[in-house]
């Protein structure tokens, strides 16, 4: 590792590290601790008392089918937002890749939807697929001479609709990172590719996207985060849950339970269970990071 | 000759599938543009508008009253702002003591900020809740900005770039008599500027699109930030919503992050450059 750059200054990093490390503590940590305290327990009616219910919380869950399909759902839309969006990024920076002329125009003309937030991508969407006056709803059915789209009563298509959303204010974001990424691919590499008569389509699954992977897989850990957290704004604006339940993620049933139920221990126990998969996706990626990182050294 | 005129039909597909897929990136806001400018009869009309209106001040000043726009609007600004900063600099400080220092426990306080990671709000989002209210900082600007003061990102960020500082610059100023701090400041910080920038810009994003905490941590109209304004706007809706009105909050709310990012944009790509290589 590294050496100490200032010996004798023995207590001035543990002071340097103290404001981190308190808001992490306060804030995060002790948070965390007590949500896994409290999903042992249910709180009666008005939150006077609560009771210690061992599991029960957790039985309730996995017996839930409501709870069932919102798993089902938020795997459903974190798949499409992740591998869609994730294919067409890097589609474009690859195209944004090949030495054209304007750069720095193509750059910055796809890569603002970053500065989107899904609150806002949500409402816009909303509007153009409103049922029977938005833009693209009379574009379909025109097309399709007269087929009325409706995604408020189409559970399929709701969800759909908001993937797509999803999707789109994602790019921009996805884009920068991929293109950062594929910059740094050694251009020796592709030459000699080239040399020995790879095809450029070869040359790219052979070298270029093994060479990415370490972009690939945090971007992958990223596009979750926000396909399981960030797009709440979303989805409370563009469809509340509905129809039905067909659009409710996980973070959306953990709202509802929690702070329009009030169901704290349940809503707990779910929060858990969120925590239980990130940290399962974070230690498959950290392992793909790790040992990508010493087969190229 | 052959080989030229391959070349340069080849650049023009390239530039011909960019362009249209710019088109159809840019034309879900070209359509909330067009929208806040028209009147709400002409925002029903059949076969839709996609030419501007002359209505866009209307539509605003509507906006503005209903959900006190300049208030949200300073709200979102100065949380965001805030943010940032604070951010920044506990991240600086943090990567300066994981970089320059040898400290017993650094592995393990090192991993106890990695740890930010895994614990995104909604993991403990109910004991935060009741911890704002112990503190009663419910519908407060520190319940609005305290709990995010924490970021892996920038420590990540400000470490990479520290562990290439080359050891004869702490050296030499070790060697000048200068204190840490003062090689802190006046160099490692300047040093810093590119990484900073990036930095600003995506936790000024992050938190300008924050919607879940404000939603539920602030209850009162001159609490609220801007993200939650739309809400307000859509859930005030008759019996169809006032897209002209709504998309004029709407436009206001996208602007300043795509401000930031426009004006910071090489600092921010070349930031994150920085972080890709290794």
């Amino acid at each position: 590792m590294h050496e100490d750059k200032f010996p004798g200054h023995k207590f001035l990093p543990y002071l340097l590290i103290a404001p981190s490390i308190a808001v992490i503590f306060i804030f995060l940590i002790g948070p965390f601790g007590q949500s896994i305290y409290e999903s042992f327990f249910v709180s009666t009616p008005f939150g006077t008392n609560t009771i210690f219910v061992g599991l029960r919380n957790y039985i309730r869950l996995f017996s839930s089918p409501d709870y069932r399909s919102s798993v089902v759902t938020t795997f459903k839309f974190s798949a499409f937002v992740i591998i869609v969006g994730l294919s067409i990024s890097l589609a474009i920076a690859q195209l944004l890749n090949q030495k054209i002329r304007g750069v720095g125009f193509y750059q910055v003309a796809l890569i603002w939807t970053y500065a989107i937030s899904p609150t806002v991508a949500g409402v816009i969407w909303a509007s153009m697929f409103a049922p029977s006056t938005g833009l693209i709803t009379y574009i379909i059915s025109k097309l399709t001479g007269g087929y009325m789209m409706n995604w408020m009563t189409n559970g399929q298509l709701a969800l759909f609709i908001v993937a797509l959303a999803a999707t789109w204010k994602m790019l921009g974001y996805n884009i920068i990172f991929f293109l950062a990424g594929l910059q740094n691919v050694p251009g020796e590499f592709l030459e000699a590719a080239q040399i020995d008569g790879a095809s450029s389509w070869k040359a790219f699954w052979r070298i270029t996207f093994p060479l990415l992977s370490p972009t690939t897989s945090f971007l992958l850990f990223v596009n979750m985060l926000y396909a399981f957290f960030q797009v709440f704004g979303l989805i409370d604006i563009m469809t509340h849950g509905g129809p039905g339940n067909a659009t409710e993620l996980l973070v959306y049933k953990l709202y509802r339970d929690g702070f329009i139920h009030l169901n704290t221990g349940f809503a707990s126990a779910q929060s858990f269970m969120i925590f239980f998969v990130i940290s399962v996706v974070a230690i498959v990626q950290l392992r793909i990071v790790t040992r990508k990182a010493i087969y190229f050294r | 000759m052959s080989k030229m005129t391959r070349k340069s039909r080849y650049s023009i597909i390239i530039h011909t599938v960019l362009i249209l897929l710019i088109v159809v990136l840019v034309f879900p806001v070209f359509f909330a543009i067009i929208t806040s400018t028209l009147s709400f009869q002409e925002s029903y009309q059949y076969p839709p508008k996609l030419l501007p209106g002359n209505q866009f001040m209307n539509n605003f000043k509507e906006a503005w009253e209903r959900i006190n726009i300049g208030r949200l609007f300073f709200n979102s600004a100065l949380i965001s702002i805030v943010v940032a900063i604070v951010k920044t600099i506990l991240a600086l400080l943090a990567a300066f003591a994981y970089t320059h220092f040898k400290f017993r426990g650094q592995g393990f306080l090192f991993s106890l900020c990695m740890i930010t990671q895994m614990l995104p709000l909604p993991v403990r989002i109910i004991p935060t809740y009741q911890l704002m209210a112990a503190f009663n900082w419910i519908n407060s600007y520190y319940a609005l900005m305290v709990p995010f003061f924490a970021s892996t990102t920038g420590l990540l960020l400000f470490r990479q770039f520290y562990m290439t500082v080359p050891a004869d610059l702490p050296d030499a100023a070790r060697v000048d008599g200068a204190s840490p701090m003062r090689y802190f400041l006046q160099i490692l910080v300047p040093i810093s500027k590119t990484n900073i920038a990036a930095l600003f810009v995506i936790e000024f994003i992050f938190m300008w699109s924050q919607y879940l905490w404000p939603l539920i941590i602030t209850t009162t109209k001159d609490m609220r930030v801007m993200q939650i304004g739309i809400k307000m706007l859509l859930a005030s809706e008759q019996i169809a919503p006032e897209w002209n009105v709504i998309m004029a909050a709407t436009v206001i709310a996208m602007l300043p992050p795509l401000v930031v990012l426009l004006l910071l944009r090489k600092s921010f790509v070349e930031g994150i450059a920085m972080q890709t290589a290794k």
